[in-house]
């Protein structure tokens, strides 16, 4: 019963971490720029098939397709922001949640047009495969190396945030976006650079999201509801804030889904709903 | 607000504004021109008159309150499933009775979660309304002792209206009941936005802040309009479990919240008959578009959706609206 507890609490972790890649970086740019951004569940499917069509169609190692994820999702993400996005930072969330919803769909039919609707499978290296003992539990050896990117990704992030000048601009920015205005930096510029970064680490995060939860045109949509969760339950801008927020999620989804199979995703909305009643700002939202 | 100067008196200005245009009329008799020349698709009339309702309800608290809600579903598949279970688990057949009491089940279900509307703004607000909308249709797939879980609500049986009036095959019934319940929720609907509780919600979209200040407690107005919507949607469920006799999950899942607030935002948002339009619209082309795959079906949604929403943010009645040079409300 214990080991049973350890292994669900282990996959559960594990599955947070993949949420967190996938949604800190919504979270930061909602936190910079107010702009609710529906369509960040479609960068990480944009990885996902990008991922999966390198090593498919040209053979290159997993380790090599992560970074192309990263940088298809975040290099696509600069071209929408700098034509179409931009125009909706003053336009009101509504037309934002429908501009970015239209923009899901549009992916979602894309998707279905170039790759059909069957579930993507992708070819995992054989050093990724099987499981090892860790004190008496037998741990699936990807989810280890989906916890250690998570982290690497968690720790690198709180330096940049933390040590580089281009951190403080975002953090300044994200306290106040007037001040940090007046005082001469280029908000915009900055909201640019983050919104691709984020955008990046969603596309990461779907190349990493393949071999756990599968990959076909609906990714966009199921996770999207995941992403939200996390970044709404976490609060805006936090990374802290997500990073708690998708570990409880992803530890409450399995365990749920595990032990109550009847009611598991009934408990996820319900628990959501009772933190936004009480901290409508997220756990760790500041405003 | 140079009517309002013309007219000193406020109950004359508001009577003023709520008066019948004739094209207004001119709308009105137009819907029962499918009696007459389309026969054949009254069914397809039948589903916009309810897929029109179910807008103007979320128009109510969408366009007029400004409560962006991405849940709206589970009040229409509330009043759905209240409609269906009623017919079919306690033998209450009589359609009048069962619509009024899937808008009462509706509405209090409306009345308790608007405690936690008023409470949220902006990312919040959106997920607390999603967050219920998908709770709601969990709830309704685990419960499936009550509602039959994801083969649907089986053995609903409907009376004649009036004892007099059957359903029949070609949906001539069907159209005549779900157009009236339409008219008699537009007109509701119509009276809420042209009396001065209509003005204080366009003042709450407005200026949240300003109207505590004036004195009008802005959380009451739209704890009522939430509840009154939610009501509404819940006929406009009701009205479809009655005209088909059937209730299934898909009346609450998350595509039937998406659906009507593209419907709206197609029409126009915060005029009533941009909902009317946008359902129409919406339902023909999804009709006539069936045979395609409906993948692609969503593509030109989503499509239109990023076009309306960067050319004519006021959908196609207020676009329609600027071309005439009138004035928006």
């Amino acid at each position: 019963m214990i080991s049973q507890f350890a292994i669900v609490l282990f996959d559960g972790f594990a599955f947070g971490m993949l949420l967190f890649v996938l949604s800190v970086g919504l979270s930061v740019t909602m936190g910079l720029m107010n702009f609710i951004n529906l369509a960040h569940g479609a960068f990480g499917m944009l990885g996902g098939y990008v991922a999966v069509t390198l090593m498919r169609q040209m053979g290159m190692p997993f380790l090599a397709a992560l970074p192309c994820a990263f940088f298809a999702a975040a290099l696509l993400s600069i071209v929408l922001e700098r034509t179409l996005f931009r125009r909706l930072y003053r336009a009101g969330e509504l037309n934002q949640v429908l501009f970015t919803i239209g923009s899901v769909f549009v992916a979602a039919a894309v998707a279905t047009y170039v790759f059909g609707t069957v579930q993507q499978v992708i070819p995992m290296p054989s050093w990724l495969r099987g499981s090892v003992e860790v004190l008496g539990l037998r741990l699936n050896v990807y989810r280890i190396f989906i916890i250690a990117v998570a982290l690497a990704v968690t720790a690198l992030l709180v330096f940049g945030l933390e040590r580089t000048r281009l951190g403080a601009q975002v953090r300044a920015a994200v306290d106040n976006q007037r001040v940090a205005q007046g005082l001469g930096m280029d908000v915009e510029r900055i909201f640019a650079v983050t919104f691709a970064l984020g955008s990046g680490l969603a596309g990461l995060g779907g190349a990493l999201a393949v071999e756990i939860v599968g990959l076909d045109p609906s990714f966009g949509f199921h996770y999207l509801v995941y992403v939200l969760i996390v970044v709404a339950v976490g609060g805006l801008g936090s990374v802290t804030g997500s990073f708690v927020g998708a570990a409880l999620l992803g530890i409450g989804d399995v365990a749920g889904k595990y032990f109550m199979p009847e009611v598991g995703s009934f408990l996820i909305y319900l628990i959501m709903v009772a933190i936004l009643f009480v901290k409508p700002l997220g756990l760790f939202g500041k405003r | 607000m140079t009517n309002a100067a013309l007219t000193p008196d406020p109950h004359a200005w508001l009577k003023a504004r709520g008066r019948w245009s004739p094209f207004e009329i001119a709308f009105w008799a137009a819907t029962l021109l499918p009696f007459f020349f389309f026969p054949s698709y009254l069914p397809l009339a039948s589903q916009i008159a309810i897929a029109a309702l179910f807008a103007i309800s979320v128009d109510l608290v969408l366009g007029y309150a400004g409560i962006v809600t991405l849940g709206h579903a589970m009040f229409f598949g509330i009043g759905a499933y209240a409609a269906g279970i009623i017919s079919s688990r306690y033998g209450w057949t009589e359609p009048l009775t069962g619509l009024l009491f899937a808008g009462l089940v509706a509405g209090a279900v409306g009345f308790i979660a608007s405690f936690l509307i008023v409470r949220v703004q902006h990312l919040a607000l959106l997920m607390i309304t999603l967050g219920l909308g998908l709770l709601t249709y969990e709830l309704a797939n685990a419960m499936s002792w009550l509602t039959g879980g994801t083969d649907g609500l089986m053995g609903i049986d409907i009376a004649p209206i009036f004892g007099v009036f059957n359903f029949d095959l070609w949906g001539r019934t069907a159209y005549a009941y779900s157009l009236a319940g339409l008219f008699v929720g537009f007109l509701l609907s119509r009276r809420i936005v042209h009396s001065s509780f209509g003005l204080a919600l366009r003042g709450v979209r407005e200026n949240v802040r300003r109207m505590p200040a004036i004195g009008s407690e802005h959380r009451v107005h739209l704890q009522k309009i939430y509840t009154i919507s939610a009501a509404l949607a819940g006929i406009a469920g009701a009205l479809l479990t009655q005209t088909t006799e059937t209730a299934s999950l898909q009346t609450l899942n998350f595509e039937r919240s998406a659906d009507v607030v593209v419907m709206l935002i197609l029409g126009g948002t915060g005029r009533l008959y941009g909902g009317i339009l946008g359902a129409a619209i919406f339902m023909i082309a999804r009709d006539q578009l069936a045979g395609i795959n409906p993948q692609y079906w969503y593509f030109w949604i989503g499509f239109l959706l990023m076009l309306v929403v960067l050319t004519m943010p006021k959908g196609i009645l207020g676009g329609l609206a600027r071309l005439a040079g009138r004035r928006d409300e």
